[in-house]
């Protein structure tokens, strides 16, 4: 039956490719239809397990971290790398790992799951490990309510067989109950920088915890970050930008260690130097001669944690907003971001652009020109001033910016 | 002047970027050179005597049964308010808890408090997306509806506007909201207030006429990019 369905996968794969579609759902599709057991029994052989990454935010590029970092202790890693977050799209990677003798030559499997496909997963897979970031608002149209959403990922972690992660700083997140527990953290200082969900809005910070956490994210001085572990620190220079991108490496530094408990934490740290941000995360470009920096930003949390780390007059800057079905119908998380750090935004563009105008013009940011059409704003926006860009987007049109910028469809 | 907002539970009930009505109000006003004061008010907290509008908000089912106790305790306060022509918007949440109850889906009674002539029975599934009323009032409303209780308004007379696109109070009878004395009641998120620039002034020109005894002329303001983006949301897909 495996056998079977490997050639009946990867042949449809072939021809999906062939006539110029990226090919992930389908294949995906038919597999899952045909052998409700191929996950299990291709990732049950791995030595070290299968590893799932969820939360709201973060997914992507802290995915990306725990692979780079198992590939630099020597382990070959499985991963999902498309961002298809989901059952089919990892059934769609498998199939194009494997042999057709179905040999699947890698050590332990990393995959990106968002909350609700993360229980599915469970039910056709056993996962070894966990790590849980957050639970923020993201997608409420989609899953209703942040209380739900947490309530995925206790799922999640009730089916794991050896140790949960969990971020010690969300108060959903850390009282999920789990087998075995590792937490990461914050320091006392760097508390300020993350303001918890809850209080977004009034700016308290009732955060206080006891619990114990394995890894500490310590400091960030421009690049330079400070991690501990068991009160031993070690800081190295990372290339990754933005604050929450540097925790979420202490939540990937504490899940390797408990993968490979004997690396020295010394050596993770470095290694975590060169690992760059996931694609629209922090990527840079040069169009009409310009640095642009494009960020992806899909919910209030990361919007404003992005805004911390990265408003500064030194920019100019656009936003384009996007409600298609991936970025979410409802454009009202919008005004759960305060936008008083920026002084002006030179463009507004997507669908929602009058939207995000009207939500700037409530906080008295002025706004140069609002252009629905992006690729008409991208290009007005880098023909204009001396000054390096800074775009933030929503999924889908990162992916239109994207497309334009590199003149080819990546998705 | 100086209009004063009772910003009821910001922290329970802040979801969907409600909390958006209660600076459209505030920008509003202090474009019109009018002041405003916003009370957020807490659980245990005392209501000031002075307000002069009252807004409450969406959010999460957890946040609701935090505040229920409390909502109890300051029913009769509110009530009388609300009695006296107090220009008041309740979105969602606290919309359901100003009838007269929320059945919920675990059996259980959650009582409101009375303030409007509606109940609320948990429905089977979520109602969510775009939405666009037409209200008799205010013309078309556009917002985003986001919730699984039913709601039944006694006299559909009282509606705040009847369903052009989406489900409003129960999705079968084709009212949205409710409107009683100076106190609107509705499912609308988005935030309601910014894109819907004339419920924003109606309640603004109610408080000062409420204050002063006198009718209010507000100042006109630029709208363009308010209509723009009303215009992008009535367009919009479910």
């Amino acid at each position: 039956m495996k056998a079977l369905s490997i050639l009946l996968g990867k042949s449809v794969k072939k021809i999906a490719q062939l006539k110029g579609s990226n090919g992930s759902a389908l294949p995906g599709l038919l597999v899952e239809k045909t052998d409700r057991d191929f996950v299990r029994k291709v990732l049950k052989n791995l030595p070290y397990g299968v590893v799932v990454v969820s939360g709201t935010n973060g997914k992507t590029t802290t995915t990306k971290i725990i692979t780079e970092l198992l590939e630099k202790q020597g382990l070959k890693v499985f991963t999902n790398k498309t961002g298809s977050n989901f059952v089919r799209g990892v059934i769609s990677a498998i199939l194009d790992s494997i042999s057709f003798t179905g040999k699947f030559d890698y050590d332990i499997a990393v995959l990106e799951l968002d909350e609700a496909y993360s229980v599915k997963f469970c039910e056709v897979a056993d996962v070894d490990y966990a790590l849980l970031l957050n639970v923020q608002r993201d997608q409420l149209d989609r899953f209703g309510e942040i209380d739900y959403t947490a309530e995925l990922l206790q799922k999640l972690a009730s089916h794991v067989k050896k140790t949960v992660v969990l971020n010690r700083e969300d108060p959903r997140v850390s009282k999920i109950e789990a087998k075995n527990k590792s937490f990461f953290g914050l320091s006392e200082k760097m508390m300020s920088f993350f303001p918890s969900d809850d209080c977004l809005l009034s700016k308290e910070d009732f955060r206080v915890s006891t619990t114990k956490a394995k890894v500490i994210f310590e400091s960030l001085e421009g690049r330079e970050a400070e991690y501990s572990m068991d009160g031993q620190k070690c800081s190295c220079h990372l290339t990754l930008k933005g604050n929450y991108n540097a925790y979420n490496a202490a939540g990937a530094l504490a899940l390797c260690l408990e993968i490979l408990p004997d690396v020295p934490f010394e050596k993770l740290v470095g290694d975590l130097a060169n690992i760059k941000s996931a694609f629209g995360r922090g990527e840079d470009f040069v169009i009409n001669g310009k640095n642009v920096e494009l960020l992806l930003v899909k919910n209030p949390s990361a919007f404003q944690l992005s805004l911390t780390s990265f408003a500064d007059d030194d920019y100019d800057y656009m936003i384009c907003i996007n409600d298609n079905d991936a970025d979410g119908r409802d454009v009202s998380w919008l005004w759960n971001v305060d936008f008083d750090c920026l002084r002006e935004v030179k463009y507004v563009s997507g669908i929602r652009a009058a939207d995000m105008a009207l939500r700037l013009k409530y906080d008295g940011v002025k706004v140069g020109v609002i252009e629905e059409n992006l690729e008409k704003a991208l290009n007005g926006f880098t023909s204009e001033g001396d000054k390096p860009k800074r775009i933030f987007s929503t999924y889908t049109s990162m992916l239109e910016l994207r497309k334009i910028i590199l003149g080819k469809s990546l998705i | 002047m100086t209009l004063n907002i009772l910003h009821l539970y910001p922290k329970e009930m802040n979801l969907y970027g409600d909390h958006g009505n209660v600076l459209a109000l505030k920008r509003r006003c202090e474009w019109r050179g009018i002041d405003t004061k916003v009370y957020a008010y807490e659980p245990g907290d005392e209501i000031p005597d002075d307000i002069d509008i009252i807004f409450g908000g969406g959010g999460q089912d957890s946040g609701q049964s935090k505040i229920e106790e409390d909502l109890m305790k300051i029913a009769p306060k509110l009530k009388a308010m609300v009695e006296d022509g107090m220009p008041t918007l309740v979105i969602c949440g606290v919309y359901q808890l100003f009838g007269k109850y929320f059945h919920t889906h675990e059996d259980k009674m959650i009582d409101g408090i009375d303030v409007m002539n509606l109940y609320t029975e948990a429905g089977p599934t979520r109602l969510i997306g775009n939405i666009t009323i037409e209200s008799p009032q205010f013309g078309e409303i556009v917002g985003y509806e986001n919730h699984s209780g039913l709601t039944y308004i006694e006299n559909k007379d009282a509606a705040f506007g009847k369903v052009v696109v989406g489900a409003g109070n129960n999705g079968t009878d084709g009212t949205e909201g409710m409107i009683y004395k100076n106190c609107i009641g509705t499912y609308l998120h988005g935030p309601i207030l910014p894109k819907n620039p004339k419920v924003a002034d109606y309640i603004i020109e109610k408080a000062i006429e409420r204050k002063t005894g006198e009718k209010a002329n507000l100042a006109p303001l630029d709208d363009t990019i308010e209509e723009r983006a009303h215009k992008v949301s009535a367009s919009r897909p479910r």
